[in-house]
């Protein structure tokens, strides 16, 4: 469960209508507004920012249509920001906003919003590099101080059967957990291929998955979910990660700098040892779940809402099965607006940022072939995100002569 | 309206009979080899004839009445679409192999729409290896492979109209199952909600019925080509030929032989099901996915080919567009 608390001064939000701004217009930001816009019914969109005008465009159109018998979208022509720095602006218009760009943007997005004193709804991971986590660590603890909401879209912890386990594990059903196996294999996603008209930095931007700066390399992206299952079911943050990864299939320069598999062994303060495995190639075995084993039992979670305990032998101790449970990113909003509404605060932000660092010094030890600790990397000062960038700043990656980009090799890629 | 048993004896003779006016299918059962692959697609040639469309007294009220309805010959594919097969148009992985190319049809395969990769996993844990057949696929996600497959191989592939589906599962049958009335026989021919462990598994384990389709009842419900109307029956000819009932929109559409989630009610050769858009209730993107559920596991598609395409300007009328 997320960490609330009551906030029982008095709460201007009782029964305001809220303005909400989405920053970042793909698909996602598009659905995160869309549960937003449900999840409350005095609520109006005042305004979105993108970097392109065509997500922008396409996004407005979609929501205005979902939402053409309401007054719910009311983004003067005016307030539909375009580039690096139409985050700003849409923010000041809002009091809750959504925080759905690439995740290398996030930090510096999420410290104005907490600076501007607004509610937050931001997408995982919440940064792509340390400095970018630092940030976001210090503006978590000023939320909390300000009693601003920040929901982080992890929605496991907000879907049924992860909350159910972690429950019963609470409830020591399954001892402590010494060890667990965490997995994002899949055959990967999008790619958008380069257009001849395009500068260097509008790729990247458009083809953001495969850059570091940007994106964090899958590990990151896609597989902070279940790394994030095992922190939250073990109750701690691992101290030292070592492992392995590289780029065996998905090779092309289409595919920028991020690996196509990694595999991390985290150690925990408790001693645990979780093998985290996530892989991006089509043909493969696929497998997106997690298992954990206990002194008492052991534990198998999946995405589809399985969620089984079992004695140390296989014998079920507990089952369940969530079909017909609610959509975890509705309820994602359904929460971060009756927080708002009846003056509680939810702080997911500190979580988000340490999930995402768990994240970063596996790929951190995936990268580099070495032991990365949690403390050592926590100081780096290796930075993947620029302070400023726009349309003519140089990308932080270049590519080579040959089209391709300089690809990260263990033994020889250091970061302590 | 009612048929007595007379009625359905009558009807079942007139079925034979036209068997032996037209005289055996022309068609013959083929396989077609993907290059560059070690997969097949094995097709079943099913004779051209007519049959009685529909329940009985106990039956829900949409598929009643009975009626006589007359088809051409087709083939239909002896297994459900498998993971492996699906994804060789997702990924695009054999689009430089060249297939024995018939011209029946000309489709450019610039035209095929291409599925997304999905950003999660679409078999939601059941997994996607050898044999396992694909789900959570939408209609039109179905269809594009169906016209993929059309450009490839020059022969016009598509999904069975409800009235095809429920002719070939019935393969000469009008009982409520094709090997008869008792539920408990359906472990031989079926995975439901009785023994699949809430799993879809490998296409062909159980017995084929008279025909040679496998796993028509159970493991994933299939995809129909037809809009879902549950009246669609009573404005039924006295002989309907080839029946077709074209979406006009993305729901409902008709969905048949239930799947592992579903109890032997809802496998009965006459049983119909339709779509919903709860079915993409989790999609986390906004507009939704036209080309995933997400909340549909249990529901793939078995495809036809039909040795005679229609004109091109109805062709997408077979294939989503």
């Amino acid at each position: 469960m997320p960490s609330t608390t009551i906030n029982s001064m008095f709460n201007v939000f009782n029964d305001k209508k809220l303005k909400l701004a989405l920053v970042g217009c793909g698909g996602r930001g598009t659905g995160a507004a869309n549960q937003a816009l449900k999840a409350d019914d005095n609520i109006e969109l005042v305004a979105m920012a993108d970097a392109f005008k065509d997500r922008l465009d396409s996004s407005y159109t979609a929501l205005k249509e979902e939402f053409d018998d309401t007054t719910k979208i009311n983004v003067k022509g005016e307030h539909q920001f375009i580039g690096f720095d139409a985050y700003k602006k849409a923010i000041d218009l809002a009091d809750v906003v959504i925080l759905t760009t690439p995740p290398g943007f996030r930090p510096h997005h999420f410290e104005y919003a907490i600076q501007a004193g607004k509610h937050v709804f931001m997408e995982k991971p919440v940064a792509t590099d340390v400095p970018g986590i630092r940030k976001v660590l210090k503006m978590a603890k000023i939320a909390k101080e300000n009693k601003q909401n920040v929901v982080v879209g992890l929605q496991r912890r907000y879907q049924k059967n992860y909350i159910e386990i972690a429950s019963q594990i609470r409830d020591d059903k399954v001892g402590d957990i010494v060890s667990g196996q965490v997995y994002w294999n899949s055959a990967g996603v999008w790619v958008h291929p380069r257009k001849p008209e395009q500068t260097e930095m509008e790729y990247q931007m458009r083809n953001w998955y495969y850059f570091n700066w940007l994106c964090g390399d899958h590990i990151l992206e896609q597989h902070i979910h279940n790394i994030d299952v095992a922190n939250w079911f073990i109750g701690e943050y691992p101290i030292a990660a070592q492992g392995m990864g590289g780029r065996e299939v998905r090779k092309g320069p289409e595919h920028g700098e991020i690996f196509d598999h990694h595999f991390v062994e985290f150690t925990y303060p408790s001693g645990a040892v979780i093998s985290s495995q996530c892989r991006h190639q089509p043909g493969t075995m696929s497998k997106v779940a997690e298992a954990f084993q206990g002194t008492k039992g052991k534990v198998e979670t999946n995405d589809a809402g399985v969620a089984r305990i079992t004695d140390i032998k296989g014998s079920d101790i507990f089952t369940y099965r969530g079909e017909n449970d609610p959509n975890p990113y509705q309820v994602e909003h359904d929460r971060l607006f009756a927080a708002i509404r009846n003056g509680e605060v939810i702080s997911d932000a500190e979580n988000g940022a340490k999930s995402t660092m768990t994240a970063i010094i596996g790929r951190m030890a995936t990268y580099s072939g070495q032991v990365i600790t949690w403390e050592a990397a926590m100081n780096s000062n290796h930075i993947l995100m620029p302070e400023e960038i726009n349309w003519d700043s140089v990308p932080p990656t270049q590519p080579m002569k040959n089209g391709e980009y300089p690809i990260p090799t263990p033994g020889k890629t250091k970061y302590l | 309206m009612i048929f007595r048993y007379e009625e359905i004896l009558f009807f079942y003779f007139l079925f034979l009979l036209s068997i032996i006016l037209y005289g055996q299918s022309k068609l013959q059962d083929y396989t077609l080899d993907f290059p560059g692959t070690s997969l097949k697609l094995e097709m079943i040639a099913i004779p051209a004839g007519t049959f009685v469309m529909g329940g009985n007294t106990q039956s829900p009220e949409e598929e009643k009445p009975p009626h006589k309805v007359q088809l051409d010959e087709f083939w239909m594919a002896k297994y459900e679409t498998t993971w492996d097969l699906y994804n060789l148009y997702l990924e695009r992985s054999i689009e430089d192999q060249e297939f024995q190319k018939s011209d029946i049809i000309k489709v450019d395969i610039d035209a095929v729409s291409g599925a997304t990769i999905p950003y999660v996993d679409m078999s939601l844990g059941m997994g996607k290896g050898k044999d396992l057949p694909v789900g959570n696929v939408t209609y039109l996600a179905a269809s594009q492979f169906c016209k993929w497959l059309s450009a490839k191989t020059g022969d016009f592939y598509r999904l069975p109209t409800e009235a095809e589906w429920e002719y070939a599962a019935r393969a000469g049958s009008n009982s409520s199952y094709f090997f008869g009335e008792d539920p408990m026989a359906l472990a031989n021919f079926a995975w439901y909600a009785a023994n699949s462990d809430a799993s879809y598994h490998k296409v062909g384990e159980k017995q084929p019925n008279s025909w040679g389709l496998y796993d028509v009842y159970g493991n994933v419900a299939e995809w129909t080509l037809d809009a879902y109307d549950p009246k669609y029956y009573k404005s039924a000819d006295k002989i309907s030929k080839n029946p077709f009932n074209v979406p006009t929109s993305v729901y409902p559409n008709s969905v048949r032989g239930g799947s592992y989630k579903d109890d032997a009610f809802k496998l009965r050769s006459s049983a119909r099901f339709f779509s919903s858009k709860e079915w993409k209730r989790r999609d986390p993107q906004f507009p939704k996915s036209k080309w995933w559920n997400t909340d549909a596991p249990f529901v793939g598609f078995r495809i036809v080919r039909d040795p005679n395409p229609p004109s091109a300007q109805e062709l997408k009328k077979y294939w989503g567009e």
